[in-house]
């Protein structure tokens, strides 16, 4: 065992206090130091922080930025989301496989550089693109690629990759990226005129429980898609039994679902009004820690994030008796994730806080009553807490005028794909469809994927529909296919996509979407019969019906709500086998072996 | 003694102690909800989902679902039948479950439950994956191929013989147990006499040479289908 291995483990989980808590920093750091957490370092952290070995690498198993087996020193990991597909990914992943002289999934032969493909990003606005490491590149072409792979050969240093900043705080020291912000049109709430603190020094100036019903009046509801009410959740979270426990305010910026990235540009240039909201939030429930999860994806923020925080606590806006009020003490720190889209469902996120897998909770009991460490807790997504802070500073009516009835207030899009100004929409509840796709620039649309795979699929015939809670919800993908598009390989995608991010904890959703994309791939290859369609709709209801938590319960929607919406797709395909035969039965492919082994040549049927 | 919670499972009213589990409530009520993950002696695991019972209209698993006054759940429907048997057929397929070959055959678990729900030939196709055997341990054997994923041994390790020998590794179809050590089960210290090795459901985790000590027709549920001791209640 190398000694420099020992010493840095050893120097990194006593840094950490060598609390098993916080494996997920842990196993972090040692994969950056060491390109892998190694079997020797599985051993070292587990005696270190006094566990079983295989835990360790439960955890590092279940990360895909985590790896026991050894990466280069640079790790390019290619956006392999649909709409870097329908922007000329191909092309792009060809050169870096040439240039690189390996495929995905290896690295080159001097050790220095991993190439690999990873899910959404979250820059579908300026697709394709990829990390190297942390570093964000953006518009990417052949040429691009084959510059990337040049520079790196000459240094490894992947800030120099970068040439020019992007727009706002992504030209901030310590951002320093090419990441543009493409913010399209701006609303009133999250990019209207906004007094720094006004929100937090007006709740401070009120009761906790004042707060809450401000929340529940302006009629929050939560931004990241499920659209829970956010008072209702403060209130369950501060009335929750925290007997020798603290509360604590958990910030959902893990936004994983393909075409989403408004939460980017809110880090990037709302960071402020973000840590006012969970501060708000920590006064309100009764907390005294908060705590922003970070997904891997965004470590590019992390330097600009984290000064932030050091700026609120030299400012008094966090810390004890924050802005003056007596007894009223609270802080953040960020807590980065590790490349899994599952962190992003609000107890998978809480598990990964703690250092374990990322695997959902059972519920009940519900995070506010036994959340982080057991401990209540409410996790509210990025914008929420935007708006948390907006409401407090502009007033619960101003809110609640806003939007729709039973949707008040905007809603920040991510919107991407085949439209002209892909980008970040702020626009009130209740806007149509069609309203939408005129503002993008997208007309002609064939298919709008609303709230990303684990959405819905509709047609212009939907295009009337509104976006809103109870219309057409989304946490804020959109994502726009034209009419060139094949929808049925969209679906194929996420259905991919799905597989790859289970956890693999509950039978329906492990097993069953493998069986979906099986299926579907038999029709999309013309191997399918009518009943084929029931099949899909019957094992989706299944998987849906009896899945522990919201990956399995909507990953048979993209096939559910094609098959509802583009049906005719789907019958196109089809036809009725021949009778007593299975159309997934190829009967010459069968016998190929046993022809060959028997000496003859292909065999006919008829 | 605190009160008695009262509810329903299919229309017929149930007494429940608070803080039970539904799955806990029937079956003191001689209601038996099939299940493969939850043990009686474990914490529940929810995983299966085997035990989906539709609580006031809406999803849950019963071996996680506390009790609460006055609901109303739905068990032995057709619905909720047949999502078990997909859930069954799904386990079925995902590994590789050869009964006529395996020595847990008649005490296995999912066998039975096949059996009980009339699966004759599961309707997905086969999955056929490659999984590792480990033979390594001088009395314990392990064969993934058979492996449903329940977590038993994981947490039978853990909670009743304070070891650890088991742990999930990897995710989503790459999801597998793993022991507490580089690849081997002989090098943890894991022991035939650990609960770990006897709750498994299937023939997954088993002691070595004693696989026909109770022949074959004289087992388990080679007489009545699984959950009848509950039914008898």
């Amino acid at each position: 065992m190398s000694k420099n291995l020992q010493t840095t483990v050893k120097g990194i989980c006593q840094s950490c206090g060598n609390d098993r808590g916080r494996m997920m920093d842990i196993v972090r750091a040692v994969q950056e130091q060491f390109g892998c957490v190694s079997n020797e370092a599985l051993d070292l952290i587990a005696s270190q922080v006094n566990c079983h070995r295989v835990e360790v690498e439960s955890v590092v198993s279940f990360y895909a930025f985590l790896s026991t087996r050894p990466k280069g020193q640079v790790v390019i990991r290619l956006c392999d989301d649909i709409i870097d597909r329908f922007n000329g990914l191909e092309p792009v992943a060809e050169t870096f496989q040439k240039e690189l002289g390996i495929n995905f999934g290896q690295t080159t032969s001097d050790g220095k550089i991993t190439l690999e493909k990873t899910p959404c990003i979250g820059m579908c606005d300026q697709a394709p693109a990829c990390m190297v490491n942390d570093e964000i590149v953006t518009y990417l072409s052949t040429d691009k690629a084959k510059e990337i792979v040049t520079g790196l050969k000459k240094d490894l240093n992947v800030k120099k990759l970068v040439h020019k900043y992007g727009d706002g705080n992504n030209a901030n020291d310590l951002v320093k990226s090419m990441v543009h912000n493409n913010v399209r049109q701006k609303g009133e709430v999250i990019f209207g005129d906004h007094i720094a603190e006004e929100g937090l020094k007006k709740a401070l100036a009120m009761t906790p429980q004042e707060v809450i019903r401000d929340m529940k009046t302006a009629r929050l509801r939560g931004r990241g898609g499920a659209g829970f009410p956010t008072g209702m959740k403060w209130e369950f979270t501060r009335a929750a039994d925290a007997t020798g426990k603290k509360r604590y305010v958990v910030c959902n910026a893990d936004e994983g679902e393909p075409g989403t990235f408004k939460d980017r540009v809110l880090l990037t240039e709302k960071a402020d009004m973000l840590f006012e909201g969970m501060t708000i939030g920590g006064y309100a429930i009764g907390a005294e820690a908060g705590i922003l999860y970070l997904r891997a994806e965004y470590a590019y923020l992390r330097a600009f994030l984290e000064d932030a925080l050091n700026k609120r606590r030299k400012n008094n806006l966090l810390g004890n008796n924050i802005l003056g009020k007596a007894g009223f003490n609270f802080d953040i720190r960020i807590q980065m994730g590790a490349g899994a889209y599952i962190c992003g469902e609000e107890t998978s996120l809480l598990s990964s806080c703690e250092g374990l897998r990322g695997d959902p909770k059972n519920r009940p009991p519900f995070p506010a009553q036994q959340g982080y460490l057991a401990a209540p807790t409410t996790v509210n997504n990025v914008e929420t807490f935007c708006c948390a802070s907006r409401i407090m500073e502009k007033g619960a009516g101003w809110f609640a005028s806003l939007g729709s009835k039973g949707s008040p207030g905007t809603k920040l899009l991510s919107v991407s794909g085949d439209c002209h100004n892909p980008g970040v929409y702020e626009v009130p509840f209740g806007i149509k469809l069609s309203d939408l796709l005129n503002m993008v620039g997208a007309n002609g649309a064939q298919a709008v994927q609303v709230g990303g795979p684990s959405g819905s699929m509709v047609g212009p015939s939907d295009y009337g529909r509104t976006i809103c809670y109870d219309d057409l919800a989304t946490g804020g993908s959109i994502m726009v296919f034209g009419p060139e598009r094949n929808i049925l390989e969209i679906v194929d995608y996420f259905m991919d996509f799905f597989i790859e991010e289970s956890c693999g904890y509950c039978t329906p959703c492990r097993v069953g979407n493998v069986l979906l994309k099986q299926k579907l791939e038999d029709i999309m290859h013309g191997r399918g019969e009518p009943s084929d369609l029931t099949y899909l709709e019957n094992l989706g209801q299944t998987v849906k019906i009896a899945s522990r938590c919201g990956l399995g319960q909507t990953s048979p929607n993209p096939i559910l709500t094609t098959l509802k919406n583009f049906r005719g797709l789907y019958e196109a395909l089809v036809k009725q086998g021949e009778p007593g035969m299975l159309p997934t039965f190829n009967l010459e492919e069968a016998v190929t072996q046993a022809a060959h082994i028997a000496g003859h040549g292909p065999m006919k049927h008829h | 003694m605190s009160e008695k919670i009262t509810f329903t499972i299919d229309g017929v009213e149930v007494q429940a102690d608070p803080g039970q589990t539904i799955l806990q409530a029937a079956e003191a009520a001689g209601i038996y909800i099939p299940r493969l993950c939850a043990h009686k002696d474990l914490t529940p695991h929810g995983s299966c989902r085997v035990c989906t019972v539709f609580v006031n209209g809406r999803p849950q698993s019963a071996c996680t679902q506390p009790v609460a006054p006055g609901i109303t759940v739905e068990n032995d429907t057709e619905k909720i039948n047949a999502i078990r048997k997909d859930i069954i057929e799904m386990l079925f397929v995902e590994g590789n479950h050869f009964c006529m070959f395996c020595e847990k055959s008649g005490n296995c678990e999912l066998q039975a439950l096949g059996y009980r729900f009339g699966m004759l030939a599961p309707k997905y196709p086969y999955m056929f994956p490659k999984r590792e055997v480990d033979a390594s341990h001088p009395d314990i054997f392990i064969d993934r191929n058979r492996c449903i994923l329940c977590g038993r041994c994981v947490r039978a390790s853990r909670m009743l013989d304070g070891k650890g020998v088991f742990e999930f590794v990897g995710r989503g179809p790459e999801k597998r147990v793993q022991v507490n050590a580089e690849a081997r089960l002989a090098d943890t210290d894991a022991s035939v006499t650990d609960k770990a090795v006897q709750v498994c459901p299937v023939g997954a985790l088993l002691p070595k040479r004693v696989g026909y000590k109770v022949p074959v027709g004289q087992r388990l549920y080679d007489h009545e289908p699984i959950g009848s001791d509950i039914e008898k209640k």
